[in-house]
């Protein structure tokens, strides 16, 4: 499996708990709101407890891969603008509008702006995979004239990506409200 | 800051004195699983929210009560308990945390036989686990061992005497039995029930029910009796016709459970057949001693866990269920959680995989969950 993209990794192999969460935490601080961090880690307890620690700290826990005694966790760091209502870009669909629209027209771009990460862990099979921060750089990957669907985990980073395709000439482009966070259609995921 | 260890909070467990536990684990693994003492207090706050002080909490500990931090393996109780030192508190940790916890027996000795040998129960406080040994003239016989196998050897070896026999009352699923390497390092005969036994990799004694044997010169009996119900193979034992080793089969408060083989539904009948017909006929002078105990209250003063058969018959809601349907319905349906890993425990205990020391204690973390009320 290819290595998932993150900003940080905090090796924490080999150490017992309570060491993994507070190089974790430390780590965290030092990141941007919306980075992606990974944890390293052999204490098997520390799944739970980053877990339960993302939680409480309102980090979005994105989840584990287990490779042979090593735990990688993957956290991405809250950004405090992020749950506010998204509602710039004129043109939205609801989720249940989206699962609508896949079942009758195969037509259809589902543009996917979250992490690597993020979308590892869970996304609408099929969907395109470009990170919000790449998009400029990568919107050759786009059809212009594609009907496209633009989600992310809440509709906001979506928004502003909706924003950019359609400043760049995107003439068919809907943002998803809220996105995957409530996500209750089929979903497809990159790691085991 | 001070260190405690399990058996100093055994101690206060059978005593009844006063703890407040400071229990620094996540939330779900307290919910699952604590430190149970009739006048313990607790309060769960999981360490990695105490990392910048532990000042927000300090109004919630009490300052006259003795204190103890408690996590899973004891690193982030000694962290915490020396934030609340520098607070100005007294604090201890629990050494070797809910790991060691989990593994302390605490042998208690609960009756003498006729010919002046002994009776002890070996009580896993803090899984609720009970194991037996019975010694006479330089004999002792070990039931339902755990795998904290040091702790049999070293007892019987300070009492003088040779392990001879080893049973395993059934199969069991909520925790590795220590019975067959105890055999191994000291030539012991290893007995099980072959009705349990069907997928074992190793060479056992078959445990069938009429089976006698004697533990030192004089006739100490061991007497086998067929009690399927938890498990298919589940064998009680009447020992020095005055103790009664009921297994997974008839508890203080409760009884056995028939579904962590997968068949609740075929031997919910067999578990009734056992308790209402083959143990009715037994003495009610018998002092059943369990494989478990579910909750504090099961202990007796002395900590140990054991009633005469037939106060267990007056009391024990299990044994009262007249209509046949609601005993079923009872044993086969709202069933508590199953224990942690028990597909992986029977795997272990038959042989087929052998997980590493660490992987052992991680399976077996939780309570025994046996048991239905």
């Amino acid at each position: 499996m290819e290595a998932l993209k993150t900003n940080f990794t905090v090796d924490a192999k080999g150490l017992a708990c309570p060491m993994p969460i507070v190089r974790t935490k430390k780590a965290i601080n030092d990141l941007n709101p919306g980075e992606v961090l990974e944890v390293l880690a052999t204490d098997k307890g520390s799944k739970a407890d980053i877990q339960a620690w993302s939680k409480s700290s309102g980090h979005q826990y994105l989840g584990t891969i287990e490779e042979g005694d090593v735990l990688k966790h993957y956290i991405r760091k809250a950004s405090a603008n992020e749950e506010r209502d998204a509602a710039n870009f004129e043109t939205v669909a609801s989720n249940e509008e989206l699962q609508t629209e896949m079942d009758s027209n195969s037509d259809i771009v589902i543009l996917d702006v979250r992490e690597p990460a993020e979308f590892a862990f869970g996304h609408i099979p099929n969907a395109v995979s470009i990170p919000f921060g790449e998009l400029e750089e990568r919107i050759g990957e786009l059809n212009k004239d594609k009907k496209t669907y633009v989600v992310c985990r809440t509709g906001s980073r979506s928004d502003m990506a909706s924003q950019t395709l359609a400043k760049k000439g995107f003439t068919n482009v809907i943002n998803v409200i809220p996105g995957m966070s409530e996500w209750s259609g089929p979903t497809a995921k990159k790691v085991n | 800051m001070k260190a405690m260890t399990a058996k100093e909070v055994t101690k206060k467990v059978i005593n009844n004195e006063e703890l407040f536990i400071l229990d620094v684990r996540n939330e779900t693994d307290f919910n699952d699983w604590k430190i149970e003492g009739r006048n313990f207090e607790y309060l769960n706050v999981p360490y990695f929210d105490l990392l910048d002080g532990v000042e927000p909490i300090l109004d919630k500990i009490p300052a006259d009560k003795e204190l103890l931090v408690v996590c899973a393996k004891e690193g982030s109780s000694v962290m915490v308990a020396e934030m609340l030192e520098e607070a100005g508190r007294d604090a201890s940790y629990l050494t070797g945390g809910m790991k060691s916890w989990s593994e302390y027996l605490e042998p208690v000795k609960v009756g003498d036989l006729k010919d002046g040998g002994e009776m002890y129960q070996f009580v896993r406080i803090g899984k609720g686990c009970l194991s037996y040994m019975v010694i006479s003239n330089g004999e002792a016989a070990i039931v339902d061992a755990t795998r904290m196998t040091d702790v049999f050897t070293d007892f019987a070896a300070e009492k003088n005497a040779e392990i001879k026999h080893v049973f395993d009352t059934h199969l069991h699923a909520d925790h590795i039995s220590g019975g067959r390497k105890i055999a191994e390092k000291t030539g012991a005969s290893y007995w099980l029930p072959p009705k349990d036994a069907e997928e074992v990799t190793f060479e056992y004694n078959r445990l069938e029910d009429g089976n006698e044997v004697m533990i030192g010169s004089t006739k100490i009996s061991i007497q086998a009796i067929y009690s399927p119900g938890h498990t298919i193979g589940s064998t009680s034992f009447v020992v020095d016709d005055q103790y009664l080793l009921s297994g997974d089969i008839l508890f203080i408060d409760s009884i056995g459970r028939p579904d962590l083989a997968g068949k609740a539904g075929d031997w919910a009948g067999d578990l009734r057949e056992t308790l209402y017909k083959r143990y009715k006929d037994l003495s009610g002078e018998l002092v059943v001693m369990p494989a478990h105990f579910m909750i504090i209250e099961e202990l007796n003063e002395d900590g140990s866990v054991s009633e005469k058969l037939g106060t267990l018959f007056a009391n024990n809601h299990g044994l009262n269920i007249e209509d046949e349907g609601e005993f079923r319905k009872l044993v086969s349906e709202n069933l508590p959680p199953q224990p942690n890993a028990y597909q992986e425990i029977r795997e272990t205990n038959m042989g087929k995989i052998s997980p590493d020391e660490e992987k052992q204690r991680e399976m077996e973390i939780g309570p025994n969950r046996c048991a239905v009320r």
